[in-house]
């Protein structure tokens, strides 16, 4: 059965390929610094799983060290735009095929694979399909574009390596801010915020309890990034006990404009680095808040919105 | 109140602009501590962490195909193919990629976007060519600011698209949290409700893409004549 462990091992084998050509660029000043970086990340995703704990902590602050205090660097290799365009005259609309096969595969792998089955057992672990299924469509996608532009066999590896030293460690950063969600959830941080908010925030009328629990869902997500994290204490410190219980509103409602209002706020942190600091480095953004400066207007309206909404329909005439 | 030390650290972190990987991990360490654990059990419970959340990582493996095919110019390509469109302007590409990210994230395929696939490689070219296209060469400024907006339209309608599909993960985890509080809730009256806050989503950016139109078209005339 193909698992998601698998997809890890490809995943570390692309991150190793990227710290050994990292490795032979003297054009890098800082190319060991990179090669250490990487490395330590391939092995994170190779052997993480038989590693013990405490061997991965200190492997996982050796490459904070190894990125804040010694810092990345970039090789020189960089296509101009007049490369680039004189490739896409030769190469026409063609290029858009390999491009699509990724979005296309995973849409089909994750509503096909479920239901196909190999030695008496399904073919992938069903809990993981999406992921598994944006893997082989990598590949497949990968062998297409090779097939296509037949250029020099370690040219992936080496485009791989400039993208992702172009976004150097911000590649990192979600997978760290997942890992400080996990440690908040141990030391209990929930029940401290929410503890906070019951006691000072006003909560006597209906539309107070509506507007403190739709506002902390946005706050609280801004805080861990996440708004699946802050849903469970925020639900249960003021939703459930004051919204439900209290002024009698319907639950299903509730919940369903909470989670959109903690959506909200993950527009606005830079905790959510996968969609807001990620993508300024793959952009080539000189701020790495550009995404979120844009995103906050529309976070704030449809935050009032979301909290008008509810107190309209929330509570039955 | 000890444990809301993690979050004191990373405010400071960031306001200070210190690399966030060392802010995140000195919040992580410090909130372990303070919640009673030693040294050696923080650092155990954060490789732990670090390795339970490694799927995050996954999105990389598209890069040595898009890298491959950036290479060979699908970036200029995605531009020549809106060059070929008189009628198109940044907020039109915009706005089309906004509702079709919507609809189909509504319908479960939040797949059929992303940064890494195709926002960089084909998003932001396009609503840079748009812009070119009426208004000849664009400072950095506005480029960087039309290349956020790319970005933003796929979170925002990502966002406030795949709560109306009844098997996403936010649905799934709100329907177990209320189970274990005794209330009994159907998926698809969940999925219902996400609609509301989606049309107002769509209404509130949609006309922010439009404002910015007139924005560019402002700021870019007024840089024309500056250069002349």
């Amino acid at each position: 059965m193909i698992t998601l462990e698998h997809v890890y091992w490809l995943t570390g084998l692309m991150a190793g390929g990227v710290a050994i050509v990292n490795l032979r660029d003297r054009s890098n000043p800082r190319r060991l610094n990179n090669t250490a970086f990487w490395g330590i990340y391939a092995i994170t995703f190779l052997a993480g799983s038989y590693l013990p704990d405490i061997v991965s902590g200190f492997l996982v602050i050796g490459m904070v060290l190894v990125a804040s205090i010694r810092g990345l660097g970039q090789g020189q290799q960089k296509a101009t735009r007049e490369e680039e365009a004189a490739n896409a005259a030769r190469w026409g609309n063609k290029l858009f095929l390999p491009a699509l096969t990724i979005p296309v595969l995973t849409v089909l792998g994750t509503f096909g694979l479920k239901r196909i089955e190999f030695g008496g057992g399904p073919l992938v672990d069903v809990k993981q399909v999406t992921v598994i299924s944006l893997a082989i469509a990598t590949l497949v996608a990968l062998a297409f574009g090779m097939f296509l532009l037949r250029p020099p066999l370690l040219a992936p590896i080496r485009e791989a390596r400039r993208l992702l030293d172009a976004i150097g460690w911000a590649a990192v950063l979600p997978q760290m801010l997942a890992a400080l969600g996990a440690l908040f959830a141990i030391a209990g941080v929930g029940g401290a915020v929410s503890g906070l908010a019951t006691r000072w925030l006003p909560l006597g009328t209906p539309f107070a309890a509506v507007i403190t629990y739709s506002i902390g869902m946005a706050v609280f997500t801004m805080i861990m990034g996440n708004a699946f994290a802050a849903f469970p204490v925020m639900t249960a410190g003021i939703g459930l006990p004051l919204i439900v219980q209290r002024f009698g509103g319907d639950p299903t409602i509730m919940s369903a404009i909470g989670m959109l209002s903690g959506f909200c706020g993950t527009l606005m942190t830079p905790m959510a680095a996968n969609f807001n600091i990620v993508p300024t480095a793959l952009l080539e953004l000189p701020d790495e808040n550009a995404v979120i400066k844009v995103q906050i207007p529309t976070a704030l309206l449809l935050l009032a919105a979301n909290i008008l909404l509810m107190n309209f329909f929330v509570f039955p005439s | 109140m000890l444990p809301l030390i993690g979050v004191v650290v990373v405010v400071i972190g960031f306001v200070l602009r210190i690399n966030p990987l060392l802010v995140v991990t000195v919040a992580g360490l410090t909130t372990g501590i303070a919640s009673g654990l030693n040294f050696l059990e923080v650092v155990a419970a954060f490789g732990k962490a670090f390795i339970t959340s490694r799927y995050v990582g996954i999105v990389w493996l598209v890069l040595p195909v898009i890298g491959l095919l950036e290479h060979a110019g699908l970036r200029e390509r995605a531009r020549a193919v809106i060059s070929g469109f008189r009628a198109a302007t940044t907020s039109r590409v915009l706005l089309v990629y906004f509702a079709v990210r919507q609809v189909t994230s509504a319908l479960g395929l939040t797949s059929l976007g992303g940064h890494a696939q195709m926002v960089r490689p084909l998003i932001a070219p396009m609503a840079e060519a748009a812009a070119e296209n009426r208004y000849g060469d664009i400072p950095a400024a506005i480029r960087h600011r039309i290349r956020a907006h790319s970005a933003a339209a796929d979170n925002i309608a990502l966002f406030f698209g795949e709560d109306i599909f009844i098997a996403i993960g936010s649905i799934l985890l709100i329907r177990g949290f209320l189970e274990q509080n005794g209330i009994l809730v159907e998926p698809a009256q969940l999925a219902l409700w996400a609609i509301p806050t989606a049309i107002c989503a769509f209404v509130i950016h949609c006309t922010r893409l439009i404002l910015l139109e007139r924005r560019l078209r402002a700021d870019l005339s007024v840089a024309a004549k500056v250069e002349q």
